[in-house]
């Protein structure tokens, strides 16, 4: 059951250039863990190494910010797009 | 009808209108607080006034010192008109990329514009006036992000007149950029009754995070986190360019003409409407559409205005 997950630039580099990577698991935790077991060089850029979220990365199932979901125990499904961004000051850019 | 004193007067106290109508719940009322009633035209008005008259009461902002501060427009066009009531010259730090509209607006209030580069987005421009306020000890910085008179002109204001209108309030939802609104208005409304729901809108991100080394340089707001945003809010959720010109285009259908965020922010209301079973959600409609005409979001094809629209800062 492999989800679509979203990579920002700087983290590009950690995952052969690639912008979008599949993942395979049924909770945003076995996402990551999956993630890192395919690309070693994400360990610990997204989830801290006492697996909580990094302070400045907001991660998205589809359109919303799992810190009010259900942060790292957020179910995913097949459809689900998982993005990953850095947090930045507000009034972003309008790309979609 | 009143007599006023003076324009500052008129800021606040704004009009909540139901917009029900647009609800795709008939168990779920929406109203919107009209914003743009402001004098200079949105929300940031309440705050430009709090972080002046602050300052002034605790003596960081002398007479006739010069204010510098970032924006993507609407604090930098509050800030400007209160400036010129009250006799501060105004350099604003803006990204080069924000509607032509809001650099005519400064311009009209007489504030200097300073342009940073559009692919930084807010980022950029607020990384460029800390540098500015760094070596210009002589200016004041308001620094919108972490002033904590922003979420009081929101906890002291734009709660309270949402509580006096509407308390059968079940959820409020705002755009997230400063965090002032959600975090101001969403403590008062959840000391009043705790069981109100806070929903952020946000833009998508774009391409200006492309420009991150890493994400240490990444940056949230302070007064986000001194006034324990992370604990009020209960959802916060992206709206497309798309779908916010969609919905700024159908708010046209019950009267009002609003800026682009609020499309953003009124989809948010109804994709709240439609989650839940029945309730009262309140909206902030932070400016009016005058603004964004330059856009075409109202009167042409929207793949055109989508296409325009990118790169573009409209929240």
């Amino acid at each position: 059951m492999p989800v679509d997950v979203r990579l920002p630039t700087v983290l590009r580099q950690h995952a052969g250039g690639m912008a979008s990577v599949k993942a395979n698991g049924t909770t945003l935790a076995e996402v990551f863990d999956d993630l890192v077991r395919q690309f070693p060089g994400l360990a610990g850029q997204v989830v801290t190494d006492n697996g909580t979220l990094h302070k400045f990365v907001n991660v998205y199932v589809n359109d919303d910010d799992v810190r009010y979901l259900d942060k790292l125990e957020t179910k995913v499904s097949d459809d689900d797009v998982v993005s990953i961004l850095p947090a930045v000051a507000g009034g972003a850019l309008a790309t979609n | 009808m009143a007599l006023y004193n003076s324009i500052l007067d008129l800021i606040g106290d704004t009009p909540l209108v139901d917009v029900s109508g647009l609800s795709p719940n008939p168990r779920v009322r929406i109203l919107v607080k009209l914003e743009g009633q402001n004098p200079g035209g949105s929300v940031k008005d309440r705050v430009a006034k709090s972080m002046v008259e602050e300052a002034e009461k605790d003596g960081t902002l002398v007479p006739g010192q010069t204010i510098l501060e970032s924006s993507s427009g609407n604090t930098g066009i509050g800030l400007a008109m209160v400036a010129r009531v009250k006799g501060y010259p105004l350099e604003v730090v803006l990204p080069e990329n924000v509607s032509e509209e809001r650099k005519q607006l400064l311009a009209v209030w007489g504030a200097e514009i300073i342009l940073s580069p559009g692919r930084e987005g807010s980022n950029g421009a607020m990384r460029m006036a800390q540098r500015l306020a760094a070596e210009n000890a002589d200016r004041w910085f308001p620094f919108q992000y972490g002033n904590h008179a922003n979420p009081k002109a929101h906890y002291e204001g734009t709660g309270p007149e949402i509580w006096r209108d509407c308390p059968e309030v079940t959820h409020f939802v705002a755009g997230l950029g400063t965090s002032g609104t959600l975090v101001g208005v969403g403590r008062f409304l959840k000391e009043r009754k705790p069981s109100v729901q806070v929903w952020a809108v946000e833009p998508p991100a774009g391409e200006m995070v492309d420009g991150l080394k890493s994400f240490d340089e990444g940056f949230v707001p302070p007064i986000f986190i001194e006034h324990d945003g992370y604990e009020l809010l209960d959802r916060k959720t992206v709206v497309g360019t798309r779908e916010s010109v969609e919905w700024t285009v159908r708010l046209c259908d019950v009267g009002v003409f609003a800026g682009i965020s609020s499309g953003a922010v009124v989809a948010g209301a109804v994709r709240c409407a439609q989650k839940i079973d029945e309730g009262v959600v309140v909206a902030v409609v932070a400016d009016g559409g005058w603004k964004y005409l330059s856009t075409g979001a109202w009167t042409e094809d929207i793949d055109h205005v989508v296409e325009r629209a990118r790169g573009t800062i409209y929240f």
